[in-house]
């Protein structure tokens, strides 16, 4: 049985003018003990897809189940057996590190000590400062109470919404690392997040946009469905190339990724026709490789093609 | 450009040891850097690494400790009314009015600014037209998606015609496509002459700097162009780059 199931699940804000279709028709699955992200921009949905399968929103159509109850019928139950992070810091500001804790331990009917195990590595890191309110606490403190609280009571699904949003690279990077630790615990984790980099950190992925998902995959078979010639090109005149890159008549698109500009080629282009025309039409010598398509040269892929669908 | 300005030389921010005490927590210490008219200079660092005092000095709303920066020619210190006529700032988290219509939001920041009826008129239209949102000038911006809001706010920011903008996470949340027409802005600007003064998480935007510094534990300890922070940092991207320094802070915010 899949830990999560969601079927067609719509969700509408606003009333008759002013609609607001925050998902239109998802669906995917999650197994037991699997890291799936959710991954798309703000705005695309995974805040509503979140409160809905934590049971804190109704959809407006389909239906969902987690660890086979369902969202509107079992809403208490699933209560009892999820762990939910919300994406903005929603603890007692004026309770200390240890209260807040106790706090939610309270509610679930359990104790710190009965579940210490699942959160030592991570409750470790602030217990020394156990004492100190919750409101005083740096960002990445705060971030590993919020997770500490959502793990207390030993949740078979824990909900993650943009746990690292607006955070810095290297505490990205930490807070991956716990969440690959917990994963082997056993915990199906479910993590939304607008950073495309992150997708490769996952089992799986739901690449969302617009209240649809683009696409649902393991981060090598998203990358493998690319199905065009992709090259990297960089020149000293960065700009200029851009402009010519887009003239080119074997690209269907360019767009600047990093230090290099990527171009997604026509079928039968290559690497060497473009190289020359660059050095035919132009008299420039880029620097041109044929490279492998990443999660965000997909994201932009499939939102394109959307829009010529719609 | 900004035609009441001072400032005749090719500088647009000089700082000179600039620091920030909170009691005995020093926010930022000691940092020298400075930034050339129409450049792109990006602003890195980690979170509490001291970017967001930095910039609340160089936008002439926090008092420095001690040390010396001046802001489109005007002193950090004695001048600051003048600084923020002098630039544009937008952040992520507050921009725009969103029970304001586009076209009113745009109105009301000029009026701020003191621009005339006949300037906003007809820089309203000409903007409306480059941003395609002619139909949308009588919605209220809640209404816009994400992206537009960012582009709007970073057009509305740069309305009056500013020496400096400074753009504090511009583009956190924001879908790849969008991301990269945020930028493209952000060249237009830059090369109509105006200083871009810019922070973000990405760092592939990072290498859209023409400079950039990296800020650890409230000190700048690198500043440079990206191709050359990465052979010194012996890195093949400045996400490389951005670990390697950032993992020796101390501190997080």
């Amino acid at each position: 049985m899949p830990s999560v199931v969601a079927n067609n699940l719509e969700k509408r804000y606003g009333k008759k003018k002013d609609i607001v279709q925050a998902l239109k028709g998802v669906s995917f699955e999650v197994e037991k003990g699997e890291l799936f992200g959710i991954i798309g921009p703000d705005g695309a949905g995974k805040t509503s897809l979140f409160r809905i399968l934590t049971t804190l929103l109704l959809p407006d159509g389909g239906t969902a189940s987690v660890d086979g109850l369902d969202v509107v019928k079992d809403f208490k139950a699933i209560r009892q057996r999820v762990g939910y992070m919300p994406g903005r810091f929603s603890l007692y500001q004026d309770l200390t590190i240890e209260e807040n804790l106790e706090f939610f331990a309270t509610i679930f009917n359990t104790t710190i000590k009965e579940n210490y195990d699942l959160i030592k590595d991570i409750y470790s890191q602030i217990e020394p400062f156990k004492d100190r309110r919750a409101g005083k606490l740096s960002g990445g403190m705060k971030q590993k109470l919020a997770l500490s609280c959502a793990l207390i009571h030993k949740p078979s699904v824990l909900f993650l919404d943009e746990p690292t949003t607006g955070v810095d690279a290297v505490s990205r990077k930490e807070f991956w690392e716990m969440l690959r630790s917990l994963k082997k615990q056993g915990i199906t984790i479910l993590v939304s997040t607008p950073y495309m980099d992150e997708a490769s950190l996952c089992d799986r992925v739901a690449l969302i946009q617009n209240g649809e998902i683009l696409s649902v995959d393991s981060p090598e078979g998203v990358i493998a469905s690319f199905k065009h010639p992709l090259v990297a090109v960089k020149d000293s005149n960065m700009l200029q190339l851009l402009n010519e890159l887009l003239r080119f008549e074997g690209t269907l698109d360019a767009y600047p990724f990093g230090e290099y500009h990527h171009v997604v080629l026509k079928d039968g282009y290559t690497a060497s026709s473009l190289t020359n025309y660059l050095q035919q039409q132009w008299h420039v010598q880029p620097d041109v490789q044929t490279i492998r398509a990443d999660i965000e040269d997909c994201f932009i892929a499939l939102m394109k093609s959307e829009e010529i669908h719609h | 450009m900004n035609s009441t300005t001072m400032n005749t030389n090719n500088t647009a921010i000089q700082a000179e040891v600039l620091t920030k005490r909170f009691g005995d927590f020093t926010a930022v210490d000691a940092i020298s850097f400075e930034v050339k008219k129409g450049e792109i200079f990006g602003f890195l660092g980690a979170n509490g690494a001291g970017k967001t005092t930095a910039m609340r000095m160089l936008c002439g709303l926090s008092m420095p400790t001690s040390g010396k920066a001046s802001v489109a020619g005007f002193d950090v210190y004695k001048q600051t009314e003048q600084i923020k006529r002098s630039i544009g700032y937008m952040s992520q988290k507050f921009s725009l009015y969103e029970d304001l219509t586009v076209k009113e939001n745009i109105r009301f920041y000029a009026g701020i600014y003191g621009k005339s009826d006949a300037f906003i008129k007809e820089k309203t239209a000409f903007l409306l037209k480059e941003l395609h949102l002619e139909a949308e000038a009588g919605k209220l911006v809640r209404s816009l998606p994400l992206g537009w809001k960012q582009k709007l706010a970073f057009s509305v920011a740069i309305f009056h015609e500013p020496e400096i903008v400074f753009l504090d996470e511009p583009t956190g949340g924001v879908d790849p496509v969008t991301r990269r027409e945020f930028w493209n802005m952000i060249y237009k600007a830059a090369e109509s002459g105006i200083t871009i003064f810019v922070t973000t998480h990405y760092m592939d935007e990072a290498e859209y700097c023409n400079r950039v510094s990296i800020m650890v534990d409230g000190r700048i300890d690198a500043l440079d162009t990206p191709a050359q922070l990465k052979k010194t940092f012996d890195a093949r991207s400045m996400d490389e780059v951005f670990l390697k320094l950032a993992r020796k802070a101390k501190r997080s915010d």
